[in-house]
């Protein structure tokens, strides 16, 4: 009889087990912020990123004008509603595929961290995730009440009890594999604006 | 057991890494340059301490309760809808990995970084296969196109310069000859692998933390490569080592808080992404290997360095691995962490590697998850010394300092000697092969009197006047 590897590898670890320890709670104190918006701008502008508070959708429209990527973008999709203009329906997208030219993502993202400049995404706001990622620039739409302090705050919100993708997003894609040199736009997205939006 | 190829020491392949002097110097400036921004990004949090005291704690809880937490991952990733794998060796994975491919008929694999599947030699095995595959991590897939191994495991191609980096990518992708701009570089790269993204028909990652509470995991990459690479595709295997196994989805906090301060200084990798289950209409396969962990479990002395979030502080920081490269240690895994993991798969092969270390400490110091590296070296160090695995030289070096430290009488007179004879002799009697002290550095400078005769005076001088005293330095 031949035992099998999940067998075998489980039998091993059980013999093997160390003796019991105790784990961890997740109770703080961990870091506050006198004033976590500003805290998040300002990791998300140290990381490559941009962040702009704005009042409503027309505000977000009227930076759009004034943001040269918008003015290039050819291939847009916004999941926002009101925010820049959709040239693609989401919808009618059948294969990831076919967002490969995309030049412009607009999507709303969940709640944002101060401490790292995080933004929790998930694939149910926009059928594909390969946007957040193939989109040549992306800008994701924050209520401004929704930003946490710290990554534990973070993870006590996140349920995962669904099948289902999510991510936080740090700032534009990056690689520093060449001699250390920061460059931004590695194979996501070359820029990455968050709106925090009142 | 011991591979067909004659292997070598580290002492070896060290020697010739530092042979040249200026490179030498620049990629030790090079991993400084990232251990100071770690300490600024953790200096950040006040609660740093407590954060790699919490994280350990995990880890080291996981572990006595390993076999529970696999079976309870395993069950939620199958509700979640992937299908689970289980392999004991590096052959086994391959053949799995293999299998998957197969079944789907497919050729084409784009890959993130995964130091599991550099430890069983993936990639070689799938193009012995038929399948091509992409590294589409840029250091990866910089090192995979001049036909080596990552020589860090944040920082693959660390070790190579941009000028070699442009003149590679004139040759392959057409970039104009010369250029060593990293922009420029870089968006060659892009372009390039878009095309294998776009035309890819398995993503494989690896993975950074498999949760058991929820059944899904977190890969963590800055270029977005993983995501990529398994959001095209229909298919995604994921390849993780079972001590990736933690307990709890709240458990990430303390780790993703930990791994990219410590390794980048970055507040936190650009992507986390969370898998949970394959996506609609996909497939998701996920291989669970042990290859010599459940072993290292049964070890008190070694069983911590388990803890291992693979983000590469120990290596950054270590005086050897920053003077010496990571390809000098001729394992997957180099620097202080490698040369623990290393020898307990293989003793014989690797015997050199926890010699590979001064001692100093710093790594331990650094490690998020508090595995205590140089301890553990120190005593692979005696394990090796009882397995009689330590080279004669070493062995006869020491024998000769025991005989002249239990006999206080030669110690005195020996250095007496020395102190007299050793700044008349020519260097050539000085420096030469039994002195492998001397061969990258000078010797210090003789002093005119022992610490023994110095002692005495001060003794007899019983007080000493405050300017005398030690400078404070
Ligand atoms: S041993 Fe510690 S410092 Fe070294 S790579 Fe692992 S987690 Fe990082």
């Amino acid at each position: 009889m031949t035992i099998s590897a999940r067998d075998s590898i489980l039998g091993s670890i059980r013999r093997h087990l160390p003796e019991a320890a105790e784990r961890p709670g997740h109770d703080g104190p961990w870091i506050q912020y006198p004033d976590p918006l500003s805290q998040f701008a300002s990791v998300l502008e140290a990381i490559g990123g941009r962040c702009v508070r704005v009042k409503d959708v027309a505000e977000i429209n009227q930076d759009l004008a004034t943001f040269p990527v918008y003015a290039a973008a050819r291939m847009m999709v916004s999941l926002v509603p009101g925010a820049g203009r959709s040239v693609r329906e989401m919808a009618n997208v059948a294969d990831p595929h076919e967002l490969a030219d995309v030049d412009l993502a607009i999507l709303p993202g969940d709640f944002a961290v101060a401490e790292n400049a995080a933004v929790w995404v998930t694939d149910a706001a926009v059928k594909h995730r390969v946007i957040y990622f193939l989109s040549q620039h992306l800008a994701l739409v924050v209520s401004a009440g929704q930003v946490v302090h710290n990554l534990h705050e973070a993870y006590a919100r996140l349920t995962f009890d669904a099948a289902r993708f999510g991510a936080f997003i740090a700032g534009p894609s990056k690689t520093a594999d060449i001699e250390q040199s920061l460059v931004i736009g590695a194979h996501g997205p070359r820029s990455m604006t968050v709106y925090l939006m009142e | 057991m011991t591979s067909a190829t004659a292997h070598r020491d580290h002492p070896e392949t060290a020697a010739e890494f530092v042979a040249n002097d200026a490179r030498a110097h620049w990629h030790d400036q090079s991993l400084w340059f990232v251990r100071a921004r770690r300490d600024k990004a953790s200096q950040t949090l006040p609660e740093w301490e407590e954060l790699r005291e919490r994280a350990s704690k995990v880890k080291l809880h996981t572990m006595s309760r390993m076999a529970d937490y696999l079976e309870q991952f395993e069950r939620n990733a199958i509700a979640l809808g992937a299908q689970v794998h289980w392999a004991r060796t590096p052959a086994e994975h391959n053949e799995i990995v293999l299998g998957i491919i197969q079944k789907h008929n497919a050729t084409r694999v784009v890959k993130s970084k995964s130091m599991l599947t550099e430890e069983c030699h993936l990639n070689p095995f799938l193009e012995r296969n038929g399948v091509v595959v992409t590294d589409t991590d840029l250091g990866e897939w910089i090192v995979q196109l001049r036909n080596e191994p990552p020589s860090h495991i944040v920082m693959p191609a660390i070790h190579i310069k941009k000028e070699e980096i442009g003149e590679l990518f004139h040759d392959l992708l057409g970039t104009e000859k010369g250029a060593t701009d990293p922009p420029y570089l870089v968006n060659a790269a892009r372009q390039k692998l878009r095309e294998q993204f776009l035309n890819a028909e398995i993503g494989l990652t690896g993975v950074n933390f498999a949760i058991a509470e929820t059944g899904g995991f977190v890969v963590c990459t800055n270029e977005g490569n993983a995501d990529l690479g398994v959001s095209l595709p229909k298919v995604h295997i994921a390849c993780m080592g079972i001590e990736k196994i933690i307990p709890k989805a709240a458990d990430l906090g303390y780790f993703l808080r930990l791994l990219g301060r410590s390794a980048t200084g970055q507040p936190i990798t650009t992507y986390s992404s969370h898998f949970h289950g394959p996506r609609p209409g996909g497939e998701l396969h996920i291989i669970l290997v042990d290859n010599g962990r459940s072993n290292i479990l049964a070890s008190p002395e070694f069983r911590r360095s388990l803890n291992c979030i693979r983000c590469g502080a120990c290596m950054n920081t270590c005086p050897v691995y920053r003077r010496s490269g990571g390809h000098s240690y001729s394992t997957t895994v180099p620097g202080p962490i490698g040369s623990i993991l290393a020898p307990t798969r293989d003793a014989q092969e690797h015997a050199s590697l926890p010699f590979a270390c001064s001692l100093c400490g710093s790594c331990t110091d650094v490690c998020p998850v508090k595995i205590d590296l140089h301890n553990q070296l120190l005593t692979w160090r005696r394990e090796l010394a009882l397995k009689f695995l330590v080279p004669f030289d070493k062995r006869l070096g020491m024998s000769l300092a025991a005989a002249v430290f239990a006999r206080p009488w030669l110690y005195r007179v020996g250095g007496a000697i020395a102190r007299r004879v050793f700044p008349w002799l020519p260097r050539m009697l000085v420096y030469n092969r039994w002195n492998p002290w001397g061969r990258q550095r000078e010797l210090p400078e003789m002093p005119a009197q022992s610490f023994r005769a110095l002692y005495a005076r001060r003794k007899r001088n019983h007080k000493v006047p405050s300017d005398q005293k030690p400078a404070s330095r």
